[in-house]
């Protein structure tokens, strides 16, 4: 899987970024020895790149039609289910993740202490339940996304798919890759997708 | 400060700390703050005080900070801030105001950089000599417009450095700076975000700090702001001064140049 990634990469002559842009080379030094040296190891992992975050960057989050084709059709892939099959879970439990916007700040100066919740952070981006007015604009309005979509398999499964890899559908978009990144579990994101398509949620209501 | 200052600055908070204030837009909030701080932004108390620890002898060497070299002459303050960071023979390296400060603080006043940098930003009941002087060596570029055309190589090539970060996504929120500051008119929950990529929206950011946050009831240097974005973009954390800071700054003032400095400012 990932060596046809890369092929197809070369192919396209999309790698070998740091070979041919000497400030990438001297930014990435850069920019990695800049962090405090009694970081955890485990906390500097998260500096590292997949092919995805790579391109992204390379073509400042908009990579010419084949490779963002490209990054779509490798990000699909990832895409994994919950054991059960069901992608509708409990939407009052959607409804509490899609609200939590802790959770995997670290550091030293105001890290989240060990053990906070965490959550979709959904409303930091998305206007979702009428309800809750402190909504950010990142991303495009959700409300009354069920009432508007139906919540036919199809708009289920889209629904579900996009909240576990956003890239899938829409290379290099601001929105996070939640599923991939095991910042959900499969079961938080049937919940976060019951809140988005139940006619009983409150972002089909009103 | 003020009694009354004080009493409105505590109402600005709590209303600013609450889980929603309303549907007018934090920039309405903020101009109401503006007008409640109309006789005196809290950073110019800082400001009095960096201007005294500025002038004082002080460390193992006795020394004012006053021959310190912001990159126009000893001693030469005014505009000095609009007009960094950028590349100092002396070190050869492209300096913030911050680590040049503390580059003057060895030099001139013989502290180790590590008793310089001990608290570079203040917490409740424990001030900050660098927050002070960073407010007071600010204000001394008020009115002055920031010029960082970054024309040494040194500059230039910081400024495409930090333009490479600033586009550099990872960590497990597939997070840069661009998600949050590449578009216009956005805002995440009601905070509104500029665009850093164009000069107004640079301008209107760079030309405000460092700048008083009402939210955290303290001035923040631009080293904290950015350290603290890095935080939000849930990455470790960087040290302070890191080149990979400084970089953004050449970044972002180089982008900025052009817009008049109005600080120190006041946020939420
Ligand atoms: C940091 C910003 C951000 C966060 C956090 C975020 N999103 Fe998004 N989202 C976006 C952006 C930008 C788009 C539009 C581009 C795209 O389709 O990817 C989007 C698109 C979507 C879409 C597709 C809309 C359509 O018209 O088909 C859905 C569904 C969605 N988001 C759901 C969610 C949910 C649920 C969460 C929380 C678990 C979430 N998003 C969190 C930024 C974000
Ligand atoms: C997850 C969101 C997020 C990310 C990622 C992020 N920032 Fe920020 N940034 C913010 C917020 C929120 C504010 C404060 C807005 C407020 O207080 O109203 C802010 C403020 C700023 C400011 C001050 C703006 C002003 O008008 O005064 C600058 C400059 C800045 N960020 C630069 C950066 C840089 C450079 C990066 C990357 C290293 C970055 N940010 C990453 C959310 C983010």
């Amino acid at each position: 899987m990932k060596n046809t990634f890369i092929a197809a990469l070369l192919a396209l002559g999309a790698t070998g970024i740091h070979a041919a842009d000497p400030i990438a080379f001297q930014a990435e030094q850069i920019f990695r020895s800049s962090f405090r040296a009694d970081n955890p190891r485990y906390w500097m992992t998260r500096l590292d790149q997949d092919e995805a975050m790579r391109l992204c960057s390379q073509y400042k989050d908009n990579p010419p039609a084949k490779v963002r084709a490209l990054i779509e059709k490798t990000q699909q892939a990832t895409i994994r289910y919950p054991v059960e099959g069901k992608l509708i879970g409990d939407w009052k439990e959607g409804e509490k993740l899609a609200a939590v916007g802790t959770g995997g700040h670290i550091g030293f100066i105001q890290p989240d202490p060990p053990g906070r919740v965490r959550g979709g952070n959904c409303y930091a981006c998305h206007q979702l339940a009428k309800k809750e007015v402190a909504y950010g604009t990142i991303g495009p309005s959700l409300q009354h996304f069920g009432k508007l979509r139906g919540n036919s398999d199809e708009i289920v499964k889209y629904t579900y798919d996009k909240i576990y890899n956003s890239n899938a559908f829409t290379a290099c978009t601001n929105m996070p890759r939640f599923g991939l990144h095991n910042w959900l579990t499969p079961e938080q994101i049937t919940h976060i997708v019951a809140f988005l398509v139940d006619p009983e949620s409150p972002v089909n209501k009103d | 400060m003020q009694p009354n200052l004080r009493t409105a600055l505590a109402t600005a908070a709590l209303a600013l700390a609450g889980p929603a204030f309303g549907q007018g837009s934090t920039m309405d909030e903020i101009a109401r703050y503006r007008e409640m701080l109309a006789d005196g932004n809290p950073a110019e108390l800082l400001e009095a005080k960096g201007e005294e620890l500025w002038k004082k002898p002080r460390g193992p060497k006795n020394a004012s900070l006053e021959q310190c070299d912001m990159g126009l002459g000893p001693g030469k303050l005014d505009g000095a801030y609009a007009q960094l960071p950028r590349y100092f023979a002396d070190t050869k390296k492209v300096m913030d105001a911050e680590s040049r400060l503390v580059h003057c603080m060895v030099s001139l006043q013989g502290f180790t950089e590590a008793e310089a940098t001990k608290r570079w930003f203040s917490k409740p009941g424990q001030d900050s000599d660098i927050e002070a002087l960073v407010t007071y060596i600010g204000g001394k570029s008020n009115g002055a417009k920031i010029n960082v055309p970054a024309r040494h190589p040194e500059e230039a090539r910081m400024a495409k450095v930090g333009e490479y970060i600033f586009y550099r996504r990872s960590g497990p929120q597939d997070f840069s700076c661009a998600i949050c500051h590449g578009q216009e008119g956005k805002r995440i929950r009601l905070q509104e975000l500029g665009n850093l990529t164009t000069q107004a929206g640079a301008g209107t950011a760079m030309s405000t700090w460092p700048s008083y946050r009402v939210s955290q009831g303290a001035v923040w240097t631009m080293q904290r702001r950015l350290i603290d974005c890095m935080r939000q973009a849930r990455w470790p954390e960087p040290k302070y001064l890191a080149d990979s800071v400084i970089a953004l700054e050449v970044f972002l003032q180089k982008t900025a140049s052009g817009t008049v400095m109005q600080t120190p400012g006041i946020k939420r």
